[in-house]
């Protein structure tokens, strides 16, 4: 149809955001979100596809060519209640989605030219109605009389307790920080998603009536099987995959070497990067290096230069294509002047006679076989050893299971890995009555895998309960 | 909010004791575990022991030393103010087991985590000799508490104002020599712990440390508290807080407690500025 080639014509709608040199030097969020007007044009170039790709690439499957019609109408309103049948948190996946690898990365419109702007479109609905709407809430069921205690309070916990409330059931969310959020809160910084969308979204929860316990560690203050004493029903555990990994190489504890939970946490929930108004302290480096190419380590990254480094380095083993991070984030970090040493793996970090981290020893890699993930293995090229000063160090390569819960639950199953054995249909742990999600089942993954599981289990918590099974 | 229902000032002020209702807490809490507390919005996460507690009150006690911006917040809080979050029972409880004799050493504020293992060591039926020190006599904390807890007791003062004129490691040396010690556990300031390790290395004497690095969650999901022990890294919050003395690296201990000195002195300017700005 002559009117469909019109459409995609349009370019995609860039997102104004701020100058890379002002922002490398802020915590404010870095693009600005459309307007309307602009959200209006950009849905406009969404085909309205009989069998939409992009629906298939969400990993919950929200109604995308649904939600972005009633944006191109102006029906915003209309827009954020049909994205809320599938994701409770839309102004957070909107932003935060490595939509190229998911949605976006199957739009028909991308196979020739730039996608749909998928998630922007969701974090606008999402915004809108939050700035402009009315707060209404989700109608809720009848009371059942029965409880639920979730253990975490990061985007899979909150996504069980969000379902599981408006069915009607009486639900407490324990977590073991001062706020609720999960990595939402310490981990992905402000100038990302600024921590008042995570707070008004747990503020919804609140208004639904759901019960935040902070301050709590399960495994600790109370077991599953207290929990089970004290009444409640059923329980889901969303606990994260909190463990950091190290390096494993000399002179991982100088000073000046942090892992990246420690480093994000101390910005991020502890508000370091207003220290001294806040009391927690946070060094700023001079020559910072990131050890890892994924999201944690652009955050980490883009977190030192805005502390006020002189240079960042991202120090990676592999090459750019094996980069993890959302293709925005790295994007970002590179207009914000961080510096990429790709193919270099750390071997040694050296520090001075008082404990301080001056600077480090690699070694050039070069590429060979895939490995079990596909990926072009590294090999180290021999003699190619050579030193890079620095004084602070932050290691992102991932992170394990925090073992705190589990091993307080000693009848439920975990893999080699210490990860939670679940049925991936329903959730289900095997013991009686516990079910669970997101990173502490699948290992450290996204936002949106996390609540999708959560979405899963409450649906098999809410038939467990309702029906016994 | 976690209500301070006491206060009690020791050592001239600089060692503040607060009762504090935390009931959930006081239930599950054991000898040898510690608790973070953050006292307002913008406070940092500070990890103290508690020094005792109350199940029936559901009462937990802590008693620190006023040292930097933290301690000096919690210290001019009063009666009746709360700390905004309190979170524990965290870390490992003492293996309390019945052992024969066992001494337990402590040093300056070091004795208010000493006070419950003592009194956890007599109550399996060991016999507890106690050896307290401090600079001098005024500063000197927790003395009739810990003469109830062990079986004898020796206190000494740096300066002779009371006491043993002496360290705590002299008297231990001679109790090394006349008693047949099964364990000892050691807790204080950092350059005590590790003399006193070298010295019940000589006789062989396994010794337990309680360490105290610094910490951000407390849960084992930063690795801030890392300290090498035996060759590997461990995890205090998680793993410990008590390790076997003759394993661990004091040095690095001393070295990573250093990390944050100049902020700590700009936050405590800041934080007293506050103050005088009041009146000012
Ligand atoms: C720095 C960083 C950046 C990231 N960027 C992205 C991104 O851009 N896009 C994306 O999709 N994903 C990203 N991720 C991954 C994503 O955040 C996670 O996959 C997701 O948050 C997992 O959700 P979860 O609910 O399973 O666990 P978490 O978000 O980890 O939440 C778990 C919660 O449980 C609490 N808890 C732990 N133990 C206990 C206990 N014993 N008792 C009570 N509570 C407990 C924790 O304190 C935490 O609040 C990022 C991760 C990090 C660390
Ligand atoms: C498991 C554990 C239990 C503890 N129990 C007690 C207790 O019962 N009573 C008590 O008085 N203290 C205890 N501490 C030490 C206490 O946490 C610190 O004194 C406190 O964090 C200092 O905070 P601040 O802001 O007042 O001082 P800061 O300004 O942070 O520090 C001032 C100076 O104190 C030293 N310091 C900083 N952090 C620590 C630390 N964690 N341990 C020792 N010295 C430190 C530094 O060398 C620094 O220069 C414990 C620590 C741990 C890890
Ligand atoms: S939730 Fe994520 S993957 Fe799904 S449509 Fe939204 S941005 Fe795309
Ligand atoms: S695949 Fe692209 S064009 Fe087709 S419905 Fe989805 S977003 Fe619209
Ligand atoms: S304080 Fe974070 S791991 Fe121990």
């Amino acid at each position: 149809m002559a009117g469909k080639a019109k459409k995609v014509k349009i370019d995609r709608q860039l997102m104004p955001a701020q100058d890379p040199k002002v922002r490398a030097r802020n915590f404010e969020e870095v693009p600005y979100g459309y307007d309307p007007e602009t959200a209006m044009k950009e849905a406009s170039r969404c085909l309205q596809c009989k069998k939409p790709g992009c629906v298939a690439g969400c990993p919950v499957g929200i109604d995308i060519p649904g939600f972005i019609s009633l944006i191109e109408q102006g029906d915003f309103q209309g827009a954020i209640r049909n994205l809320w049948g599938k994701n409770s948190l839309p102004a957070v996946c909107g932003r935060v989605c490595p939509q190229e690898e998911q949605c976006e990365g199957v739009c028909i419109v991308g196979k020739k030219g730039n996608p749909v702007a998928i998630g922007n479109l969701e974090r606008f609905a999402a915004d809108y109605e939050r700035e402009n709407g009315t707060g209404e809430l989700p109608p809720k069921q009848k009371a059942t009389g029965k409880k639920v205690a979730v253990a975490g309070a990061g985007p899979s916990g909150l996504t069980v307790a969000g379902d599981l409330i408006v069915k009607g059931h009486d639900v407490t969310v324990f977590e073991a920080f001062h706020k609720a959020g999960g990595v939402l809160v310490y981990g992905i910084p402000e100038f990302r998603l600024p921590k008042d969308i995570v707070a008004s979204e747990v503020g919804t929860l609140e208004r639904l009536g759901v019960n935040f316990e902070c301050n709590r560690v399960v495994g600790s203050i109370v077991s599953l099987d207290e929990l089970f004493e004290e009444g409640y029903d059923a329980i889901y555990i969303g606990v994260g995959a909190g463990l950091p990994r190290f390096l494993n190489i000399p002179g991982e504890n100088y000073i000046g070497v942090f892992s990246a939970n420690e480093y994000l946490t101390r910005s991020n929930l502890m508000k370091a990067y207003l220290f001294p108004k806040y009391d927690t302290p946070i060094p700023i480096g001079k020559n910072v290096v990131v050890f890892g190419a994924g999201n944690v380590a652009m955050d980490s990254a883009r977190t030192a230069m805005r502390l006020g480094a002189d240079n960042v380095r991202i120090v990676y083993r592999r090459s750019r294509d094996e980069m993890p991070a959302r293709a925005e984030e790295v994007h970002h970090a590179e207009e914000e002047g961080i510096e990429f040493h790709l193919l270099t793996n750390p071997t040694r970090l050296l520090g001075n006679e008082k404990g301080f981290l001056t600077g480090m020893e690699c070694l050039k890699m070069e590429l060979g076989e895939p490995d079990d993930s596909g990926r072009r293995r590294p090999i180290p090229i021999k003699g190619s050893e050579f030193q890079l000063e620095c004084d602070l160090a932050v290691v992102a390569v991932g992170s394990g299971s925090n073992p705190l819960l589990t091993r307080a639950t000693p009848d439920m199953g975990l893999n080699q890995w210490g990860y939670i054995v679940t049925e991936p249909q329903t959730g289900k742990t095997t013991k009686k009555g516990v079910w669970a999600g997101g990173d502490i089942v699948t290992g450290a993954a996204t936002v949106i895998l996390a609540m999708g599981a959560g979405r899963i289990a409450a649906d098999s918590m809410h038939d467990y309960l309702a029906l016994g099974w | 909010m976690f209500k301070i229902v006491k206060r009690e000032v020791y050592s001239q002020g600089t060692v503040i004791m607060n009762q504090i209702e935390a009931p959930k807490i006081a239930r599950k809490a054991k000898p040898g575990q510690f608790v973070i507390l953050k006292a307002d919005e913008e406070g940092e996460r500070i990890p103290l022991t508690m020094a005792d507690l109350d199940v029936e009150k559901g009462t937990i006690d802590i008693i620190y030393q006023v040292v930097g911006t933290s301690t000096a917040k919690f210290r001019d809080m009063q009666v009746g103010d709360a700390y905004q979050d309190i979170i524990g029972p965290l870390g490992q409880p003492t293996h309390l087991e019945k052992l024969g004799k066992v001494v337990c050493v402590g040093g300056g504020t070091g004795i208010a985590v000493l006070h419950p293992i003592t009194r956890g060591l007599k109550e399996v039926g060991n016999h507890v000799i106690g050896i307290i020190g401090a600079r001098s006599k005024d500063i000197l904390i927790l003395e009739d508490k810990m003469r109830l807890a062990s079986t004898e007791l020796h206190v000494c003062t740096d300066d002779g104002s009371y006491g043993h004129h002496g360290f705590v490691t002299e008297v231990l040396k001679e109790v090394l020599e006349k008693e047949d010690v099964k364990l000892v556990v050691a807790i204080g300031p950092v350059p005590m712990m590790k003399f006193l390790t070298i010295l019940t290395k000589e006789y062989d004497t396994p010794t337990m440390v309680s360490l105290n690095p610094i910490m951000v969650d407390g849960t084992g999901m930063c690795g801030c508290c890392r300290v090498s022990v035996g060759g590997e890294t461990k995890f205090v919050c998680v793993d410990g807080p008590e390790f076997d003395a003759h394993k661990v690296d004091f040095e690095e201990l001393m070295m990573r407690l250093q990390a944050y000195v100049p902020q700590e002195k700009e936050s405590y300017d800041a934080y007293q500025c506050g103050g005088a700005c009041h009146t000012g």
